[in-house]
């Protein structure tokens, strides 16, 4: 098991209290497992991907626990986490394509990294040229400044760097977001690629897209304001979803070949809780169809099927 | 009726303008009302140029758009002015268009000031909450509020409802769904539609092939500036010709079908070459359906 997490809590402060981004959440990720995660923005998914590497100042970790490889990450304390950072949990931000030092060529910026972690950037070149061949990139961006590159090859460049010292953990943020579909396949296949060649051992694609991460994920976890709702293989999720919240999202895709003359999609209606206080029992029962008595207690996560667990009275029975 | 004929444009670039980027090459199509037609394309392909010239933010360097008939370039304040009336906007990132710190109602208020400064209080009340209504937002949800305190749909549909406010004839959407949640951006697509049954011309601009073929009934697909296929969208995502457009097509991430399945390698493209000479030619496929020429 490479990732077991355990009732995690992390909360962010605010003026008004604090903001229960993630409430108890409790997974756990296979050696060589791709975990598409997904859900509505303020679900609580890239506040997930964020409290395994690194909190930032508005973030306090409150409970719960995330054991890789053994071993328990010290999320709380920054120093702690500091020597595991890239090493042995890696992220690829949100928008990091847009981050790179624009002052620096790229192989200088790679050098000034690497300098961080006290490791030669001659001794790793090597190794670094053959990845960025291996995505597609000539050696010769490394001479080159950012503005020089293209989204896509910017997204690559930024993959292999944040997986070049062969991390245990990679969180994957929105990725694809803001490329166009045949960058999109691009970078999602040479997500799958850095699998199979072991540059990281398993992997967890955050994305609002479910029609993406279906093509390169293991398994999907959706996730609702703050809480687990459903996680089971790919196939599952998508053909034959249990939670109602999960059903409604695939139910929102447009898919091509559909038309809107001939049959209309529909959207969830309202919107997710507020989780400065959020209400009890279960999280969806204002916006759920199916939402009865017993839906004001709190919805036990039952294991339906062999791996696959949801959190929903109605799916249980 | 809009439409566009023979519309080049060519950016100066660089150091004093001292290079050319063509960024638009000899692009024709109408738009009827009730019709949303989209164009598809990736980053570069001119696409949101083609949407900045129909709302006249940035001129045309050779070729003419006109509205029924008429050129629609505008000369001076009033025409302009004018020509707002008929044709509005939605772009793509509702948070960013709005003023933080005003109300979210006050982009429904500077219509009246400049567009309807006559009408009286009660009488624009009920103009706009027609038109909130139109788009399906609560008046009583939405009305003095803050941006923050609204979702990305409401934010978007607002802006629709403003634009509704001038009695449009043609709307340009660009990328109005992709900055929105999967949960809510049904609720804008569909809106767009029922919009077209009351026939609105829509422009729909976008990078998403499944929203084009759920929403319009033509679609052009651009690359490098130029058209490579149009037609009907059943026609054209069904029978794709030009080797662009099944690339695009296969690198669609789809629910019934995994791109591991089909192991087509995508086929190689010409690279981008000389924009400023004659794109390939269109030839008639089909009935209802174009494609450049191509090697």
């Amino acid at each position: 098991m490479a990732l077991q997490v355990e009732d995690l809590k992390v909360h962010y402060r605010t003026t008004k209290g604090d903001v229960r981004a993630l409430d108890g959440v409790s997974f756990s990720l296979a050696d060589g497992e791709i975990m598409g995660l997904a859900g509505e923005s303020g679900c609580g998914k890239t506040t997930l991907g964020k409290s395994l590497i690194r909190l930032d100042g508005r973030m306090r970790h409150v409970g719960g626990s995330a054991v890789l490889d053994d071993e328990e990450l010290p999320i709380g304390d920054d120093r702690a986490m500091n020597a595991r950072r890239w090493k042995e949990v890696s992220i690829i931000p949100q928008y990091s394509m847009s981050a790179m030092n624009p002052t620096r060529k790229i192989g200088k910026m790679t050098a000034e990294l690497l300098r961080s972690r006290r490791i030669s950037y001659r001794d790793i070149e090597d190794e670094l040229v053959r990845r960025l061949e291996l995505v597609g990139l000539s050696s010769k961006v490394l001479g080159n400044y950012p503005i020089e590159l293209s989204g896509g090859m910017k997204q690559r460049m930024v993959m292999v760097l944040s997986t070049l010292l062969d991390p245990s953990l990679l969180i994957a943020d929105e990725v694809t977001s803001a490329l166009d579909v045949t960058n999109q396949k691009a970078v999602a296949e040479t997500l799958v690629k850095f699998r199979d060649l072991g540059f990281v051992k398993s992997m967890i694609v955050v994305t609002h897209d479910l029609s993406l991460v279906y093509q390169i994920a293991d398994t999907i976890m959706v996730m609702y304001a703050g809480r687990i709702v459903e996680k089971a293989p790919a196939e599952t999720v998508i053909k034959s979803p249990r939670h109602p919240y999960t059903q409604a999202l695939i139910g929102a895709l447009p898919e091509v070949g559909l038309e809107y003359g001939t049959e209309r999609l529909r959207s969830i209606p309202g919107r997710p809780p507020h989780l400065l206080d959020p209400p009890t029992g279960c999280r969806f029962r204002d916006r759920c169809p199916l939402a009865f008595e017993q839906c004001a207690e709190e919805p036990p996560a039952v294991a339906v099927a062999d791996g696959h667990e949801v959190s929903c009275w109605k799916a249980a029975n | 009726m809009l439409e566009l004929e023979h519309v080049w444009k060519s950016y100066r670039i660089g150091a004093l303008g001292s290079k050319r980027l063509t960024a638009v090459r000899d692009v024709s199509f109408q738009i009827a009302p009730g019709e949303v037609l989209s164009v598809v394309g990736e980053s570069g392909s001119g696409k949101t140029t083609i949407g900045k010239m129909v709302l006249q933010l940035a001129s045309v360097t050779r070729g003419t758009i006109r509205l029924d008939g008429a050129d629609v370039t505008a000369r001076g304040h009033r025409e302009r002015k004018a020509y707002y009336r008929r044709v509005q906007g939605v772009f793509q990132d509702p948070f960013s268009s709005y003023n933080p710190i005003f109300k979210a109602d006050r982009v429904l208020e500077t219509v009246r000031e400049s567009y309807f400064p006559r009408t009286g209080r009660g009488e624009w009340n009920e103009k706009v909450e027609n038109s909130l209504q139109a788009v399906r937002l609560d008046p009583g949800s939405v009305l003095g509020k803050y941006p923050h305190q609204l979702s990305g749909g409401q934010l978007q549909r607002m802006l629709i409802a403003r634009a509704l406010l001038l009695d449009i004839e043609v709307l340009v959407a660009d990328e109005i769904i992709s900055m929105l949640d999967a949960s809510t951006r049904i609720d804008v697509l569909n809106l767009l539609g029922e919009l077209k049954e009351r026939g609105l011309g829509v422009l729909f601009i976008t990078h998403d092939l499944s929203l084009a073929n759920y929403i319009s009934e033509r679609v052009v697909i651009m690359r490098h500036g130029a058209v490579v296929e149009t037609g009907a969208t059943g026609t054209v995502f069904g029978d794709p010709r030009h080797p662009y457009s099944r690339n695009l097509l296969a690198s669609v991430p789809q629910l019934h079908r995994k791109w591991s399945d089909d192991p087509a390698t995508p086929q190689e493209l010409e690279p981008d070459g000389d924009r400023s000479v004659d794109p390939p030619p269109l030839t008639r496929v089909g009935e209802q359906h174009w494609v450049a020429a191509h090697p």
